[in-house]
């Protein structure tokens, strides 16, 4: 049977002046999978994310993601995907219940929708007791856990995470990692980065960028086989060290 | 070198630092490992000058943070958690500023940064904010030490940052250490700690343990198992509901059960036996700097 593509990107390359930040990439994200991005810092990581999530065109190539064109159907994609990332979460002066009524507004949910999955996201958080509190008085872990309930809660074909667990405790961290396989059992597809090498052996499979490149892509087995490693974290240096 | 005591900083309701008291040696690369809101950076800004304690000092090289602040500033390097250097100089521009500041040349010491900037050199007309993070990282080393400082202060210098790159900051911090160097660093990275020769574990403001990374491992209470198979997290699952597990944690191909020290392995192959019907593996382990941690935020 064939597998069902949520991302299938062709000969992807940005170019800004002679420098080529994403260099004529080629892959697929399958249904269902977790999908782990890696490369080093400058890799052209964040680049090519850009043009995966709508934010910027492509300089040549083409993709589709969530069934839309990146180039062509950007507003599209946009309401189809979910994103999150350290940076850009939720708004630290509203509290957690106006972040959810927010967002559900602006993924276009109704009133009821909104209340419907405020209700679920709470009781799966067991964040019942703090609905009414602003997020600046939340700490870091829990906000991370909202903000990826809060990246979901449009039912998105695939959600993009962008280091959601820098600098989280390492028993929040696993905490995290069981939202995201909860997600997947509900059907989301996700796309991840990160620089915690235990994390990237959670993946279903792992790209390796290497500047602007993908270097190598393939289950963990198949990594650890190819380059000789135990670890995730020995085949990420040999790939990047050269 | 470093004598932080009963140190305490609150802001409103929030306390931040929750009476800490640390001794860091001459020589020592101390590392300060905990993550986001454990109170790193309040400390970090009460060391150097930046913020004044509610409670209880911090005296480095003899000088109190408070009362000789001047002095302090002359002696440290300190490299903040967000990158501030300046985006729109370039990066000799950068390192010469913060050379001028301090009353010195990049001549004059050049031979502390030697070993770093050399793979600025290349770049050294590159705009500050056009550099990558690992770069930018090793900008941030160079002005820290462009002054000879005694002590070196950094601020989770490795967030945000690659393994390969991270790696090598590590690397460069060893080679500073046999320099003379002493350094206080934090990080939230469980395997940096591994590095350090001593340090404090810190969330919440409080110490949780102090102590050589070696010996923090050593202190675990239980036995520990790692357990594989082809599909983790529904082991993980299958383990969760061991009765006699203390604690069962993925550790990524990998779960890490606890267990009370006389159980055998025979009787967790049962068990697991008994409920899964695919192939695992299991074998007893040390326990590293990680589980510990786990371990004693648990207690908490």
């Amino acid at each position: 049977m064939e597998k069902e593509t949520v991302i299938e990107v062709k000969n992807l390359t940005k170019a800004y002046g002679a420098f080529k930040a994403v260099n004529d990439i080629s892959f697929e994200v399958y249904k269902g999978e977790i999908f782990g991005f890696l490369g080093a810092n400058g890799a052209g990581k964040t680049t090519a994310i850009k043009m995966l999530t709508g934010i910027i065109t492509s300089t040549s190539g083409d993709g589709s993601v969530a069934g839309y064109n990146i180039n062509k159907q950007r507003d599209k994609l946009k309401e189809n995907i979910g994103y999150m990332s350290q940076k850009f979460s939720l708004y630290e002066d509203l509290t957690l219940m106006e972040n959810v009524e927010f967002y559900g507004g602006i993924y276009g949910l109704s009133k009821k929708q909104i209340i419907d999955k405020a209700t679920l996201m709470l009781d799966r958080l067991h964040m019942n007791h703090i609905k009414e509190t602003l997020i600046s008085d939340i700490p870091l872990g829990w906000k991370q856990k909202i903000a990826f309930s809060v990246a979901i809660i449009h039912d998105p074909k695939i959600v993009f995470l962008d280091e959601p667990t820098s600098g989280v405790d390492p028993i929040t961290r696993r905490q995290f990692w069981d939202l995201i396989y909860q997600a997947v059992e509900d059907g989301i597809t996700v796309f991840v980065t990160t620089h915690y090498m235990d994390e990237a052996e959670y993946c279903d499979r792992i790209s390796m960028m290497v500047d602007g490149e993908i270097h190598a892509i393939g289950s963990l087995q198949y990594l650890l086989n190819k380059y000789d490693s135990k670890t995730m974290d020995e085949v990420f240096i040999k790939i990047a060290r050269g | 070198m470093i004598n932080i005591k009963n140190i305490k900083k609150s802001y409103g309701d929030i306390t931040a630092v929750d009476d800490i008291t640390i001794h860091v040696r001459k020589g020592q690369l101390f590392g300060l490992i905990g993550p986001d809101g454990a109170g790193k950076t309040s400390l970090f800004r009460m060391l150097t000058s930046l913020l004044i304690p509610d409670e209880g000092s911090a005296v480095i090289m003899g000088y109190d943070t408070v009362k000789d602040y001047r002095k302090v500033r002359n002696i440290l390097g300190y490299m903040p958690e967000r990158f501030s250097l300046y985006l729109d100089l370039s990066v000799e521009e950068n390192l010469n500023f913060f050379a001028t500041v301090f009353n010195t040349t990049i001549e004059e010491n050049y031979n502390l940064i030697k070993d770093i900037y050399k793979v600025l050199e290349p770049f050294k007309d590159r705009r500050a904010g056009d550099l990558s993070g690992g770069m930018k990282q090793k900008l941030a080393l160079c002005c820290a030490l462009i002054h000879k400082p005694e002590v070196l202060l950094l601020d989770e210098p490795t967030t945000g940052v690659d393994p390969v790159s991270r790696k090598e900051f590590w690397e460069m911090l060893k080679r500073l250490q046999a320099k003379g160097f002493t350094t206080l660093v934090s990080t939230p990275f469980l395997d940096d700690a591994e590095l350090c020769d001593e340090v404090a574990l810190i969330q919440d403001g409080k110490i949780l343990d102090m102590d050589s990374p070696q010996n923090i491992a050593k202190k675990y209470p239980h036995k520990l198992w790692s357990i594989s198979a082809s599909n983790n997290y529904k082991l993980l699952r299958a383990i969760n509901n061991y009765e006699k597990k203390k604690s069962a944690f993925a550790f990524g191909n990998s779960v890490h059960l606890a267990t009370d020290n006389e159980i055998e392995i025979e009787e967790i192959q049962n068990y697991l036996k008994s409920i899964i019907d695919y192939d695992f593996e299991i074998k007893p382990i040390e326990p590293n700097i990680e589980d510990a941690f786990m371990e004693l935020m648990k207690e908490e």
